[in-house]
């Protein structure tokens, strides 16, 4: 079996009584897509937050292609490969759709600390924030103003953000979300085949998403993992059916 | 979207031509005034750098700016004495050199930038605004218990500083040098802001966890931020000095702080000639409001309270519209 790429081990986050993240442990391979589910206040975006280093974790150890990166600033984890996308979009709204991309270019280039060069005019970083727009479909709208995108356009762009860092992980807290029928199918089929250049930790509603795409999936309730499996193998666990699917057959 | 350069290329003219004609009708207290804007013009671009563009209201740039003032006062006070500055370990004497001052003024004024922004960028929102001015308090405070340098009354320089191959005493002479320096900063900030570094700034302003997520320190891009920004502001500094021949604690004071914030605010914060229109509408009506009545601050509050509710983007804002983004 190969090396798995993001290691997490024993993950433990409390907000005072309750237990957002308890005793959580799991991990992603090369190539795979895996999903993590659970219902609402479940505590994914707390894991998520975890992983990218943006919450401290009050126990237990993150890994990432190797390196144990608890300890680590955000930042930093994202210069050792990390792309994140966020399940609410964050993205630097005054500028242009062109000039976010252009900025996770530079992030992952490096040569932030020139002064004088116009960072427009740089060709090397306008290809790779030109492809990354290309691949998500939002080319035509390099020049428009982000504030005055569409709530699905956002989503697009945060995933092209985190395409110009090259990660050798994606980390992707609800991507679907708010996209529609049409742009969640487009999204799939992008993801699809994403995986074979980053695995894909993908935290996800959309149960038909995450069933036709997810190689494994682990379910999240109140803060603990459930069940690590195939989609079949989550299908058939009673204790997921009881937790969390059986909810929305009755609903 | 050709507006605001064609609005630029016309107030710098303006800031020109301004004291050519005083020169022509024989009126050297006008060009003393259009002096006075172009410095006071420089440190509010350079508290633009950390405000506008990074987002960073400082309201103790005063530090800088009186850092700056004594750099001059100082180095003057010592050459005109005749007496070193130090001589253990080596000898230091004062100097009447303006690029010497000036190196001097920049250098102490970005090493004291790098300083109180190390401590201070750790807090943002109001925080940030109380330090700021706590450092301003410090150092004014300091400056009035400060014997050796006048005190609270200050350092009188006799005789301006020169510069190779000018006559600074003449005041359209003193006037070129600082509009050269004015306009030579304005052509550098232009290409900070459209430089990586200003991207990744002006990014870190709109949403720190995206700078972050994309493996950029935004501390880091900050600290430099303030650092350049109070550099420059440092220079101004000086350059006020050598206008007024005359130093004191005022330079330090919360309310020249204050008086930079509302250059920029009247003239549209991040607007790069924003310092610029807002320090010559501040000294038009310092000289013509404050000739009528000793209360005309009551009149700029009424005009930035206007700004402030009808007009955004401040005066550059009003005549070129909302700011585009460069790409
Ligand atoms: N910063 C916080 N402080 C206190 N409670 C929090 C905080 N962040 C999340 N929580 C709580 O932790 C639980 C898990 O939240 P979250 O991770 O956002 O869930 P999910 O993403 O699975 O919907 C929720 O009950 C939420 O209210
Ligand atoms: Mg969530």
């Amino acid at each position: 079996m190969t090396e798995p790429l993001l290691r997490i081990e024993g993950l433990r986050k409390a907000f005072g009584a309750l237990v957002a993240c308890n005793d959580v442990s799991l991990d992603l391979r090369p190539g795979e897509i895996h999903a993590l589910i659970g219902p609402n206040g479940a505590g994914k975006s707390t894991l998520i937050k975890q992983i990218a280093g943006n919450m401290a974790p009050d126990a237990g150890r993150i890994h990432l292609a190797g390196r144990d990166v608890t300890g680590l600033s955000t930042a930093a984890r994202a210069r050792l490969g990390l792309g994140r996308t966020f399940q609410i979009s964050s993205l630097a709204m005054e500028y242009t759709v062109l000039q976010n991309v252009m900025l996770g270019a530079l992030g992952h280039r490096g040569g932030v600390m020139r002064f004088l060069s116009p960072v427009m005019k740089d060709k090397a970083l306008l290809q790779t924030a030109r492809a990354a727009l290309e691949r998500v479909g939002l080319a035509e709208a390099a020049r428009r103003r982000t504030a005055d995108l569409s709530h699905g356009q956002r989503r697009q762009l945060e995933v092209a953000v985190a395409l110009t860092l090259s990660p050798r992980v994606f980390l992707m807290d609800e991507p679907m979300a708010g996209l529609g029928a049409e742009g969640s199918a487009r999204l799939t089929g992008f993801l699809d085949q994403l995986r074979q250049e980053a695995p894909i930790l993908l935290v996800e509603h959309d149960m038909d998403a995450v069933f036709a795409l997810a190689d494994r999936i682990s379910v999240l309730v109140y803060g603990a993992v459930i069940a690590t499996g195939t989609a079949d193998e989550i299908r058939a666990d009673p204790a997921v059916r009881e937790a969390y699917l059986g909810e929305e057959d009755a609903a | 979207m050709k507006r605001e350069p064609l609005l630029n290329a016309a107030i710098l003219l303006g800031l020109l031509l301004v004291p050519l004609w005083a020169l022509w009708a024989d009126a050297p207290f006008t060009i003393t005034l259009a002096t006075k804007v172009a410095i006071l013009a420089l440190a509010g671009v350079g508290l633009n750098i950390a405000l506008g563009l990074g987002g960073l209201v400082s309201l103790g740039h005063a530090t800088f700016f009186g850092i700056g003032g004594y750099a001059m006062g100082i180095l003057a006070s010592h050459a005109q004495s005749f007496v070193p500055l130090t001589e253990v370990p080596f000898l230091i004497e004062g100097t009447k050199s303006m690029p010497v001052i000036w190196l001097v003024a920049v250098v102490f004024s970005a090493l004291a930038a790098l300083a109180i922004g190390a401590l201070s960028l750790r807090t943002s929102g109001v925080y940030f605004i109380m330090i700021t001015l706590a450092f301003g308090q410090m150092f004014y405070y300091f400056a009035i218990s400060w014997p050796a340098y006048g005190g609270e009354d200050g350092l009188s320089i006799y005789v301006r500083n020169g510069f190779p191959g000018l006559n600074t005493l003449d005041p359209i002479q003193f006037f070129a040098i600082c509009y050269a320096i004015l306009a030579l900063v304005l052509f550098l900030a232009a290409r900070l802001a459209a430089s990586p570094f200003g991207l990744a700034l002006g990014a870190a302003r709109q949403n720190d966890e995206r700078v972050q997520t994309v493996g950029m320190d935004s501390f880091r891009l900050r600290l430099v931020a303030f650092t350049i920004s109070g550099a420059v502001t440092g220079l101004a500094g000086a350059l006020f000095a050598d206008l007024n021949r005359f130093v004191s604690p005022t330079m330090f004071s919360w309310q020249m702080s204050g008086e930079f914030i509302i250059f920029i605010i009247l003239g549209g914060i991040g607007r790069l000639y924003g310092p610029v229109v807002g320090a010559a509408l501040f000294i038009i009506l310092e000289h013509f409001l404050g000739g009528l009545s000793d209360y005309w601050h009551i009149y700029l509050g009424a005009i930035l309270l206007a700004v402030v509710l009808f007009a955004r983007g401040g005066l550059i804002g009003a005549l070129a519209g909302r700011e585009v983004a460069h790409d």
